[in-house]
């Protein structure tokens, strides 16, 4: 049953993926993303971490998505790439390179990095990661607040029609 | 229970998707979006590996990782629409000012 939901949601996942990159028009793109985040957001339930699962919810499908819609709204784009390639024959080496890559990252996972832990053992729910945030990553945490005001100030200097 | 080299193998055919799609495609939208891929698939290795060592650590470095692409998308996109309104054209091959 585990292993059957894990393939099926893999499956969507790794499908929604695909069909994002390959598909031409840009908010088709955006939707298969946000399926795409929906199914990592169960691979975190399966995983025990409850809390990441609804920031991901919140925060990626929700926020990030919403103003990546926006944007193309915006632009209204659509049609940029139906014209032909000027430059196919070098994106055709994108399928040999991205295969080698996967060959690599597979090598590279595959080696042993040490015992694992016992299942059981694991201590992953909200209430150790709160408390990890805020005792040990207390000040990474606060210093994600700084860039977060950052980067909304940033947006708001770059929005800002200039003088010209 | 799965086990965690499934979720760390998935996370490396996604990562995989996401640099071909910044490769292949050419509209800086959709490059972004392989990017937010990107850190996904790096994001489940991360809970993956941390649920094997038994640490809560990899979540909140997930956290972090949330909070940094938040920015990110922000500043991106907002860099996009500028761009966009000095050239009227949508593609990443068009803008080679920055290329020496």
């Amino acid at each position: 049953m585990n292993v059957l939901a894990f393939a099926v949601v893999a499956l969507l996942a790794v499908a929604s993926a695909l069909a994002m990159v390959l598909v031409r028009n840009p908010i088709h793109s955006a939707l298969f993303l946000v399926v795409n985040l929906f199914c990592v957001a169960v691979f975190y339930l399966m995983l025990g971490a409850e809390f990441l699962a609804a920031a991901q919810v919140i925060v990626y499908a929700g926020a990030i998505m919403v103003l990546f819609l926006f944007a193309i709204f915006v632009l209204i784009p659509g049609k940029e790439e139906t014209g032909p390639d000027p430059r196919r024959s070098t994106r055709v080496l994108a399928a040999p390179v991205g295969a080698i890559l996967f060959v690599l990252l597979l090598v590279m996972l595959s080696t042993r990095f040490g015992q694992p832990v016992p299942a059981g053992a694991v201590d992953g729910g909200v209430a150790s990661l709160g408390r990890l945030l805020f005792t040990d990553y207390l000040f990474p945490f606060e210093l994600t607040s700084v860039l977060l005001l950052a980067a909304m100030v940033g947006v708001l200097v770059l929005a800002r029609r200039g003088p010209s | 229970m799965i086990p965690e080299t499934w979720y760390t193998a998935l996370s490396a055919v996604l990562f995989v998707i996401g640099v071909v799609g910044v490769v292949i495609r050419r509209n800086p939208l959709v490059i972004f979006m392989s990017i937010e891929l990107m850190l996904n698939a790096a994001n489940l290795s991360l809970v993956a590996f941390g649920r094997r060592y038994g640490s809560p650590e990899g979540q909140a470095l997930v956290f972090f990782v949330m909070a940094v692409a938040a920015a990110v998308v922000a500043v991106g996109l907002a860099i996009i629409v500028a761009i966009f309104r000095v050239r009227r054209r949508l593609s990443v091959d068009d803008l080679s000012l920055m290329r020496w």
